[in-house]
Parts: structure tokens; sequence; C-alpha cells
């Protein structure tokens, strides 16, 4: 087996979920100039309720196939998050619109720690498992095995990365986003308002994170209420290193990241001579992370438009 | 009852009051202008009419709906429309953009695809680069698309914040042939300007601001005579 292209191929599988994740955090930077660090844990609650829809269809013995189940599951875990994510922007961000920048951040971290703990109250400690219910299919390409759920997860994602680019730039509600993105006063002489174009934005920024929420569990077969925290941490990452605020730049840092996390936990214990194992493999990300901030803080795709007066 | 009705507006930016008890009043297809130095409150008075800035007391009116509470998002539905200081348009997103975010309340397809093509006749130039940023127009062609942008929402008034700023004699003249236009098909206009001299030229009416308070107000035609306006806003 060609172990280079089934890691390139387990990182495209993997830079997608961050991709989608990233995405909910360069919409809310844009629009807010926030970091909306409890973006993580809506991914987790997607998990999560996605998991427990679907444990309750197969313990009520539902007759129908897994991939129906999963989408009931996704169904669900879309409409929690949704629901979730437009609270959050209500009640925590949308209060201190006008304070000082450090003020929305702190909160966004002490919602992160609220969802989390509200998660574990809910769903407990433990891991809980996928049940085996999807298509187990693996596929040889180019010397190297692709499994269903992983065919599943870049046909997915990219439908999803194309739509919302479709809808960003081609839209009545898209152009709106910009257009608010560069200047609420102004936005709002239009007749744009932006509170609503606000929480759409967080609305569809999470809808995206369970969609993804529900892939990585699917994927690894487990979720936990603490998953969301080095999820977010490197899709925010895969956000920065594309430049924030830019969706194409969050797509490509998402598959940048999980590409060269994947390499590096494929060939790590060979450059190292067996010092360092696969287990290193977050290293990457946040290693990744520092260089581009040392050498282009704006990111791979940052925007620099020149503005004429 | 006149389209707008302005009763003892005052501005305040913390403990700086902005605009003082201004009374005022504008009549449908009417073209005001509003004089003054730097400073005057001038623009700020022009961004409470439009609902930019919160009200701390008196009341705005425009045509018959009480405005003062209402914010831009919601005044613009109603017919009343801002040219902003500095022109405030979008210059990461295209001319065409810009000017559909000016037809973003309107549903009419059909007829804001017509008055677009109008624009593009009028300013050939945001034709040509219509899928430019509009960053990258120049400062009076950026003037030029910030008003198309303004009257695509088919204002019944038209607040224009010193279109002039910052451009060429040339540009100037264009720019006030399109307001001359414009008021002609019946959109009534309160034009800020630091021109005084053109403003007169161009309104029927004039109101002068100083220090946040309306000072005096009349015929273009008697202010332009005034001896004091000559002196301070003529410079001669």
């Amino acid at each position: 087996m060609d172990i280079f292209v089934q890691q390139i191929i387990n990182g495209l599988v993997l830079g997608s979920v961050y991709a989608l994740v990233a995405l909910g955090y360069t919409m809310v930077y844009g629009i807010l100039e926030l970091i909306n660090f409890a973006h993580g844990e809506v991914t987790m609650i997607g998990a999560m309720v996605s998991l427990t829809v679907i444990s309750a269809l197969v313990g009520a013995g539902v007759d129908l196939p897994g991939v129906v189940i999963v989408l009931f599951g996704l169904l669900a875990a879309i409409l929690v998050c949704m629901g979730v994510g437009f609270t959050i922007e209500r009640l925590a961000y949308r209060p201190l619109r006008n304070a000082p920048r450090l003020a929305p951040l702190i909160t966004a971290i002490g919602v992160s720690i609220v969802l989390q703990n509200i998660a574990m109250l809910i769903w407990g400690r433990q891991y809980i498992s996928f049940p085996p219910i999807l298509p187990q299919g693996r596929h040889q390409i180019l010397g190297a095995m692709i499994t269903d759920v992983q065919i599943a997860i870049l046909v997915i994602s990219v439908l999803l990365m194309l739509g919302l680019t479709l809808l960003v730039k081609k839209s009545r509600l898209g152009r709106a986003m910009r257009a608010t993105a560069q200047s609420p006063q102004i936005a709002g002489l239009m007749g744009v308002n932006a509170n609503t174009v606000i929480s759409l934005t967080f609305i569809l920024g999470s809808a995206l994170a369970a969609v993804a929420g529900v892939m990585v569990s699917a994927y690894y077969g487990l979720a936990h209420y603490y998953m969301g925290f080095l999820l977010g941490l490197k899709a925010f990452s895969a956000a920065v290193l594309g430049g924030i605020g830019n969706l194409t730049g969050a797509v490509l840092g998402g598959l940048l990241l999980g590409v060269i996390e994947s390499l590096g936990a494929g060939y790590i214990g060979d450059l190292t001579g067996g010092v360092l194992g696969s287990n290193y493999q977050d290293v990457f990300a946040f290693f990744i992370l520092i260089l581009v901030l040392l050498f282009r803080p704006s990111g791979l795709l940052g925007e620099r438009v020149g503005e004429r007066a | 009852m006149s389209l707008l009705e302005i009763q003892h507006l005052s501005v305040s930016y913390g403990n700086i009051q902005a605009v003082r008890s201004i009374d005022m009043a504008l009549q449908e297809g009417e073209r005001v202008c509003l004089i003054g130095a730097n400073g005057a409150g001038k623009t700020t008075l022009l961004k409470a009419i439009a609902g930019m800035l919160p009200i701390t007391h008196g009341s705005i009116h425009f045509g018959g709906h009480a405005i003062t509470r209402l914010a831009s998002y919601q005044i613009v539905h109603l017919g009343l429309a801002l040219v902003p200081e500095g022109r405030g348009i979008f210059s990461r997103l295209s001319v065409q953009e810009n000017l559909a975010m000016g037809a973003y309340i309107r549903r009419d397809k059909a007829a804001v695809q017509h008055e677009t093509n109008e624009i593009y006749q009028r300013f050939p130039r945001l034709g040509e680069r219509r899928n430019q940023p509009a960053g990258q127009l120049s400062g009076g062609e950026q003037q030029m698309l910030a008003i198309g942008r303004a009257l695509l929402s088919r204002p019944r008034l038209l607040l224009l914040d010193e279109p002039s700023m910052g451009l060429a004699p040339m540009m100037v003249k264009t720019i006030f042939e399109t307001i001359h236009d414009i008021a002609k098909r019946g959109v009534s206009v309160l034009l800020v300007e630091q021109n005084a001299r053109l403003a007169l030229a161009t309104c029927e009416r004039g109101l002068v601001m100083e220090s946040g308070a309306l000072t005096l107000q009349g015929a273009s035609a008697t202010l332009a005579q005034d001896a004091a306006i000559q002196k301070s806003y003529f410079g001669e």
C-alpha cells in the first residue's frame, strides 16, 4: 500500500472537516471581528445530538437503512446547533456588541466552558460510540484505501462549500452579509438589518459545524463532551492559516492543515528515528500556525485590498 | 403637512451636544441646503434624520410617520435615503453589487434592472467598470456610485452629505447637474455642502448652522445677498 497517497487521502478527509468548522469561524470573524471560541463546542453538540438520536433509533429497533438513520441524526444535529448558535449570539455576544474587543473574546471562552459542562451533565464524561450502521465498504485508489465514510465526508464537504460560496457570492443574503462585514452602518442605510444578518451568519456557521460534528464522530466512531476543544482550536488555526475572514482561505487552510497533520503523523516516526510517535500529530497544526503567523501574519489569502479614499 | 418635520431636535455624543434644539421643515419637492463651518453639526443632523444616531430630545416626522426612534434600515423603507459623507461605498463589492445593495429593499427586479441601466447610461464609467471592486473607482466615480445607489431605493427625500468633497471642479459640475436632474424628477433634496455659493445656487432655500443650532434660514437668493454669509462662507 502506498503510504504517501494514503496519508494524503486521510488528510483531505480530516481537512475537509476542519474546513467546514473553519468556515464558521471565518464567517463570524468577517462580520464581527470576533473569534467565536465556542464554535468548536457547537461541533461537539452536533456530534452528541446526532449520536443520541441515532442510538435511540437503533435502540428502538427502527427498520431503516443505516444511512437514513444517520441522516435523521444529522438533521436533528443541524436544527439543534442552529438554535445553539443563534442563542449564543443573542445572549452572549449581542449585549457586548459595542464593548471593548477583549470582553466578547473572554465571553466566548466562557460560553465554550459552559457548553462543555452542559454537555457533560447531559451526556456524561464517557466516550459515546457511533453505532456501526454505516456501510463499511473499502475501495482501492492509487494504491491506497478509501472507505465509504471517507468518500461521503469528502463529497458532502465539497457540496456544502460550493453551496456556501454560491450563497455568499451570488445571493441577496450573501451580498448583505458582505456589505455588513464592510460597514454595518452603511448596510443599514440600504435597509439591511445588521442583527438579522449576524444571527443568520451564526445559524449558518452552526449548521456547518453540526455536519462537521457528525462527520468526525462517524469517522472516528466516537464522541465526547471535550472533543470540540481541540477540533475547534485546529479549525481556528486553519482559518488563520488561510487568512481569517476569507472563505476560500478557510477551505484552503483546513485542507492544508489536514494533509500536513496526516503526513506528519505518518512520517514523524521515521523522521525522528522512532523517538516521536504518531500521537504527536497535533503538534503539526500549531507548528504550522506559528510559522505562518511569523512570515505571513494575514494568512495565506489574507485580505489586503487597496482602498482609495 | 411637510415631508420632513423636525421639532426641538437635540443629539449628543456623550457630554457634547452636537445638535441643539433644531426646528425645521422641508416640503415635498423642495431643495434645501444646509451650510455651516466644519464641526457645526451638519453631518450629525443628517445622520440623526437617517436613523444612524440616537436622538436625545425632540422628534422627527417623515411623510407623516414618526421616525424619531426608528433605525436606518427601517427608515429607508419609508423613502428616505442618505448619501453619507465620504461616500460610504462598499469598496470590496463590485460596482454592480453596490447598486444592487441600493435596491436591497425592492423586489421588482425588472424595474431595478431598468434603473440600473439608466445609471450606467448617465455615468458610463460605472457601466464600464460594473464588475470591478468599487474601491478601485476614482473619488468622483465613487460619488456617482453612491448617488446612484441611493436613488435605487426610490427615495422621496435624498440627503446628500458633502457630495463635492475632495473632487475636481469638472466632477463637481457633473455631480451638481445630477442633483438638479434628481430634483426635477420630484425627489426632495436636503444638501449639506461646504461650498456655500454652489449650495445656494442649487437649492431654493438655505439653512445656516452654527455650533449645533440653526442661526439663519431663508430663500437662497436672500441668503446669497446677506453680508454676514458672504463674509463667513463665500470667503469675500
